[in-house]
């Protein structure tokens, strides 16, 4: 079962990486999901298999297609050119080294970690589902508030209006 | 059972964070930024789940998807905003809308 | 009759508020009577006020009237208050009726000149601050006063701003005197700290009982009071400001220059006579200066050409004489050639503002001549203020007051033969200079006509004032004449009289040699400038004769030593170096903006950048702690 997980999570970062470094946007999205995939893959192994199948539903379902919508939309894959000249490589040296250093801080503080407690079993769609309307019952609503705000916001900035300027503001023009 | 040690996970999930942020500080085009932070709230909530598995509760999952509610709002946002950007300032260039910078 | 006091100085001050306030809106005639008419009015009161006093002598000594409180804080206390006794009296009248002749012939003088409401302002200003200084009770008001004429001589000095010299004389004046000033207060901080109060008699009294005569710290207080009345009054080592000083209009230099202002030194003396007399090096040394300046001052007055500068260093030089009067210990006889003094100096700076008005603004006296005949009424008075300030004997009232000098000068304890030979070279000098004056000025053919007469308003007040040149001194004869002691019996109420020594009274003798001196001396005029042989002219031009003008070259001595270093100095400072100090602190926090505000640029980019690294920074602290 271990090897997997080592699979699954190897392909989740080569993925990643061509996704960050790509220079077509429709590919590194492409890349992006399939990085999301092997992710689920991931959640499925480690006895979650409801938020695997939440994550290919939602995230590389709901998500990952608003963007690739909006991409299109902009016409962002015709400016190749662009992209490789912003791209050099004196530009990932020092976010590599910052990424390095907190990589080692992380395994640093990894060294001191409880020890696993036994008896795991597969949460079932059933408890989360409890959880959900009993314990967290409120946040559910703010979720649905927070959701509700998003659609509408959303609708307002994506709209086109036609610029109205104030009347005051014609006559200086004029 | 998976037998692959905790460390190891959460390892895996900071390899994926930390590729995020790398995308973030490289990239300028403001749709590939906005993917770098995707990438970095899902590894944020990997995080959860190894976490939910190491205390056998679903608490973990729950919190999965409360992040994924909230990822779902900030992408719709976000694209909204760049669309914005995109019609008002004619490129996605993020170095283009620095007008709140100090004049001199 | 304490109110009557109280308005002495209280009314000139009055007339200068009216005159500042509303001077714009009032007629020059109402201006001028207003200025004059308030020194009239406290010309009748000091009458009505002396006569009060006068007969109640010798009970009542002075009269002291509180106007209000000045300042209480906790044991400095000073009051705005006034006394009068017989000294104070004598300097009043003089102050108030000798002004009051100048301010009436002002009204004529400055009748086509378009400051004259402002001028009419100053000079009341000014009388005010005089008589604030003879009257007052405690030193802190007598240096207000001390301090308010300073400022109404430099105002008047600079009458004429517009044209740069004069603001130079004016500055000059005010800072040399500035210099005595300064001397005379750290004079009165010493009395305060060691007495604990202002109040003169008080003082008086309290040094007398506590200091030792010639202790140290009485003799520094006198030196330092004695720095203050040479300023003022022009003595030597600064006597510079007051030759310059003529550039302002001569009705100021008759009433400041001559005969009040400059005269101020000698009263501070006199009111603080017991101070002194417990220092009696500092008696020598006034004496010696009075000795001094006198002799500079009148070999100066022989070389000058420019007519109003003749009368300043003999200015100078009577002042001299009332120093070495002072010194000596004769402080009647000091004050009563002050009198003198007061009278015929302002008549002969009056008669010699006439002649330069009429003559056009002609200053140099080689320029004038044959004004006799054209300006008969100007002649006569002036031909009788320089007979008086020669002493010329017996009908001039100079001569008794300046022989009374000399006789001290050689009799009193203090006293002795060359002193007295000083005085009677400088009684030589005055009246070699003063003819010379006449017969260049009046004799001889003439280089500028006269433009026009001048009127009653000018002419009237010399008239007064040369009738006083003469009678004035026959209220102090000596014993010789008749021994009348009028004005010594007044003044010694307040003043000691001067010890003689104990030799035969031999006055009339020593009278008999300063009237030849006196003749020989307007002979020797009317031989040199008169008849005019060959070698006066070559004199004019040698350089002992230039030493002279330039008043023995203390001009170039101060210019070189104080005021080059001085102005080299400031030119250094040019950048103001403390200045520059904030400055740079100002500098510095702009440059700290500019390199802070290039962290905000406005690039997302670079603010995530930041966030990384502080992340990574603090993380690894943590990790690593």
């Amino acid at each position: 079962m271990d090897v997997f997980f080592y699979i699954a999570a190897s392909i989740a970062i080569l993925s990643t990486i061509m996704a960050i470094s790509g220079r077509n946007a429709i590919h590194s999205l492409m890349f992006l999901i399939l990085s999301l995939l092997a992710i689920s893959v991931v959640f499925y192994l480690l006895d979650a298999p409801f938020v695997a199948a939440l994550e290919v539903i939602i995230y590389a379902g709901a998500i990952m297609v608003l963007f690739i919508f909006v991409t299109m939309m902009l016409n962002i894959g015709l400016e190749k050119k662009q992209e490789k000249r912003w791209l050099n490589p004196r530009m990932w040296i020092l976010p590599s080294i910052l990424a390095a250093i907190l990589l080692a801080d992380l395994i640093l503080a990894l060294r001191n970690m409880p020890p696993v407690v036994a008896g795991k079993q597969v949460i079932l769609p059933k408890q989360i589902g409890i959880s959900l309307f009993t314990t967290y019952l409120l946040a559910v609503e703010i979720a649905a508030i927070l959701l509700m705000a998003g659609v509408i916001g959303a609708y307002h900035l994506g709209s086109q209006k036609k610029k109205v300027l104030h009347r005051f503001l014609l006559k200086k023009q004029n | 059972m998976l037998t692959v040690p905790v460390e190891t996970q959460i390892v895996f999930a900071g390899i994926l964070f930390l590729l995020g942020l790398i995308g973030l500080l490289v990239r300028r085009n403001l749709v590939f930024m906005l993917m770098s932070i995707e990438i970095m709230f899902n590894s944020a909530g990997l995080v959860f789940i190894i976490a939910a598995r190491q205390w056998n509760q679903p608490d973990g999952q729950v919190m999965f998807i409360f992040i994924l509610a909230v990822t779902a709002v900030e992408v719709a946002i976000g694209l909204a905003l760049i669309l914005q950007v995109y019609h008002h300032f004619k490129t996605l260039d993020v170095d283009a809308i620095n007008k709140l910078r100090d004049e001199k | 009759m304490e109110t009557l006091i109280a308005l002495i100085p209280g009314l000139p001050l009055f007339s200068f508020l009216i005159l500042v306030l509303f001077g714009g809106k009032l007629s020059r005639r109402v201006a001028g009577w207003i200025g004059a008419g308030s020194i009239g009015i406290v010309a009748v009161l000091t009458l009505v006020v002396g006569i009060h006093l006068i007969s109640a002598l010798p009970g009542l000594k002075s009269y002291s009237v509180i106007v209000w409180h000045w300042m209480h804080a906790g044991n400095l206390n000073a009051d705005i208050a006034f006394s009068l006794d017989s000294l104070s009296l004598v300097f009043c009248f003089v102050i108030t009726f000798v002004g009051f002749l100048i301010h009436v012939y002002s009204i004529g003088f400055m009748a086509k000149d378009e400051g004259f409401t402002r001028f009419f302002a100053y000079m009341n200003l000014f009388v005010s601050s005089m008589l604030i200084l003879v009257l007052s009770d405690n030193i802190l008001l007598m240096y207000l006063g001390w301090e308010g004429v300073g400022v109404c001589s430099y105002l008047l000095i600079g009458f004429w701003y517009k044209e740069p010299a004069n603001g130079t004389a004016a500055r000059k004046a005010f800072i040399i005197t500035r210099i005595g000033d300064t001397a005379m207060i750290i004079g009165i901080f010493i009395l305060f700290v060691s007495f604990g109060t202002f109040n003169i008699q008080e003082l008086m009294h309290l040094a007398s009982a506590k200091w030792a005569v010639g202790s140290s710290i009485a003799v520094i207080t006198a030196y330092l009071l004695l720095g203050g009345a040479l300023g003022k009054s022009a003595q030597l080592p600064l006597q510079t400001w007051l030759p310059d000083a003529m550039a302002g209009p001569s009705p100021v230099s008759a009433l400041i220059h001559a005969a009040t202002m400059v005269t101020a030194g000698v009263y501070l003396i006199a009111r603080t006579n017991i101070l002194f007399s417990l220092a009696p090096i500092v008696q020598g040394v006034i004496a010696v200066i009075g000795a001094l300046t006198l002799l500079i001052a009148g070999f100066s007055a022989l070389a000058q050409h420019d007519l109003k500068r003749i009368l300043a260093y003999s200015t100078i030089s009577q002042i001299g004489y009332m120093f070495l009067a002072l010194g000596v210990g004769a402080y009647s006889a000091a004050v009563f050639h002050f009198m003198m003094h007061a009278f015929f100096k302002a008549l002969l700076f009056l008669a010699a503002g006439v002649v330069i008005l009429v003559l056009n603004e002609e200053h140099d006296i080689f320029k004038m001549g044959g004004l006799r005949k054209k300006m008969p009424v100007v002649f006569w008075t002036f031909l009788t203020g320089s007979a008086s300030l020669s002493a010329l004997p017996l009908v001039t009232a100079g001569f008794y007051s300046k022989d009374a000098i000399l006789w001290f000068a050689y009799s009193s304890n203090s006293g002795g033969v060359v002193l007295w030979l000083a005085g009677i070279v400088g009684a030589f000098l005055t009246a070699l200079y003063s003819f010379r004056m006449i017969f260049i000025t009046f004799f001889g053919e003439a280089k500028t006509e006269p433009t026009f007469r001048a009127g009653k308003l000018m002419t009237v007040p010399l008239i007064i004032l040369a009738v006083l040149s003469v009678i004035g001194g026959f209220i102090e004869l000596p014993a010789s004449m008749g021994s009348v002691h009028l004005f010594s019996d007044l003044v010694n109420n307040t003043l000691p009289g001067v010890g003689i020594k104990d030799v035969e009274n031999r006055e009339w003798l020593f009278q008999i040699i300063s009237a030849l001196i006196a003749l020989s001396g307007i002979y020797l005029a009317y031989r040199f400038y008169f008849k005019k042989p060959a070698y006066m002219e070559s004199f004019k031009h040698s350089r002992l004769n230039h030493f002279f003008e330039t008043g023995f070259g203390f001009d170039k001595v101060y210019d070189t030593v104080i005021v080059k270093p001085a102005v080299w100095l400031a030119e250094i400072d040019k950048k103001d170096i403390f200045d520059q100090l904030n400055i740079s602190i100002a500098r510095l926090t702009l440059l700290g903006n500019r390199l802070i505000s290039l962290t905000e640029n406005g690039k997302l980019r670079w603010y995530i950048l930041s966030f990384a690294i502080g992340i990574a920074l603090i993380l690894t602290f943590m990790i690593t702690k």
